[in-house]
């Protein structure tokens, strides 16, 4: 299902992003922050419809200023209790005039660890090469419009 | 907080290019075809697009200056194909969703440490 890096000789790898952070609070607290919808769009910036449920499908408008016209949707892949949630979705979809629904899904997994003074959260989004290219394309030019500002919103949030 | 990607991160300079060749409906519509039915000629791609085909051959060299594609030869015919790689080197999409996942990251710590 996670799709492994083909080859990792010297280029980095273009269809999957991986993230790791220890975060001070016990496993149990992170779960509810991920596993919980409510809490989950609290973070995420989302506000979901209804609970997460593993092969359902929850969908809910972006809070974040500037992209409450984006709506998500979420299709619940794996939940295992306090070590592992997943879900696929349609990366960048926020341009409401676009049908995504006929493109293909990343993948998206949380993983939790035990971690010294807190727990330890993998965060992997994978599939991004089969995005066709002009949807990547694409988010280079929104990029260019405006992502860079929003990056510094939130940056000012979490300061 | 964005992790060092060994040196492979695109220059700015580098970039300039790319974007400007990106920041065109035609050209990015051309990049599209070449990604899904690539490679293709000048005539097929001009095909149902109302654009002329000089037309398409200026966007295809804009396109080809950043590296984005290249032509080969195919039997007697002149086709073009994307040079994914290049695309692919810039993983400026990839970077984009990475810094977006370090800001939720960021958030979510946040939230469960205050909580």
């Amino acid at each position: 299902m996670t799709v492994q890096t083909p080859n990792a000789q010297d280029a980095p790898s273009t269809d999957r992003i991986e993230k790791r952070v220890v975060l001070r609070a016990p496993r149990s607290r992170v779960w509810r922050a991920i596993s919980d919808a409510q809490e989950f769009g609290t973070w995420f910036r989302v506000n979901l419809e209804g609970a997460f449920v593993a092969g359902a499908a929850t969908r809910g408008k972006i809070t974040s200023k500037g992209y409450e016209h984006v709506t998500v949707d979420l299709q619940i892949e794996r939940i295992e209790p306090e070590r592992y949630f997943s879900y696929r979705w349609h990366p960048y979809a926020i341009d409401p005039a676009n049908d995504y629904s006929a493109e293909p899904t990343t993948l998206v997994e949380f993983i939790l660890e035990e971690s010294e003074g807190g727990t330890a959260l993998t965060i992997i989004e994978s599939g991004f090469d089969k995005i066709p290219l002009t949807r990547r394309a694409e988010a280079f030019r929104m990029n260019d419009q405006g992502w860079g500002g929003q990056i510094r919103n939130l940056e000012r949030y979490v300061a | 907080m964005s992790r060092s990607r060994g040196g492979s991160a695109l220059r700015v300079a580098d970039a300039v290019p790319v974007f400007a060749a990106l920041g065109d409906e035609t050209r990015l519509s051309l990049l599209g075809r070449l990604s899904i039915d690539g490679p293709l000629s000048i005539t097929r791609l001009s095909e149902g697009t109302g654009v002329t085909r000089q037309a398409i051959t200026r966007h295809l060299y804009a396109l080809g200056d950043a590296g984005l594609v290249r032509h080969a030869r195919l039997g007697r015919e002149r086709v073009w194909e994307l040079d994914a790689k290049r695309l692919e080197k810039a993983r400026l999409y990839l970077d984009q969703i990475a810094s977006q996942w370090d800001d939720a990251a960021n958030r979510l710590k946040a939230f469960v440490e205050d909580g």
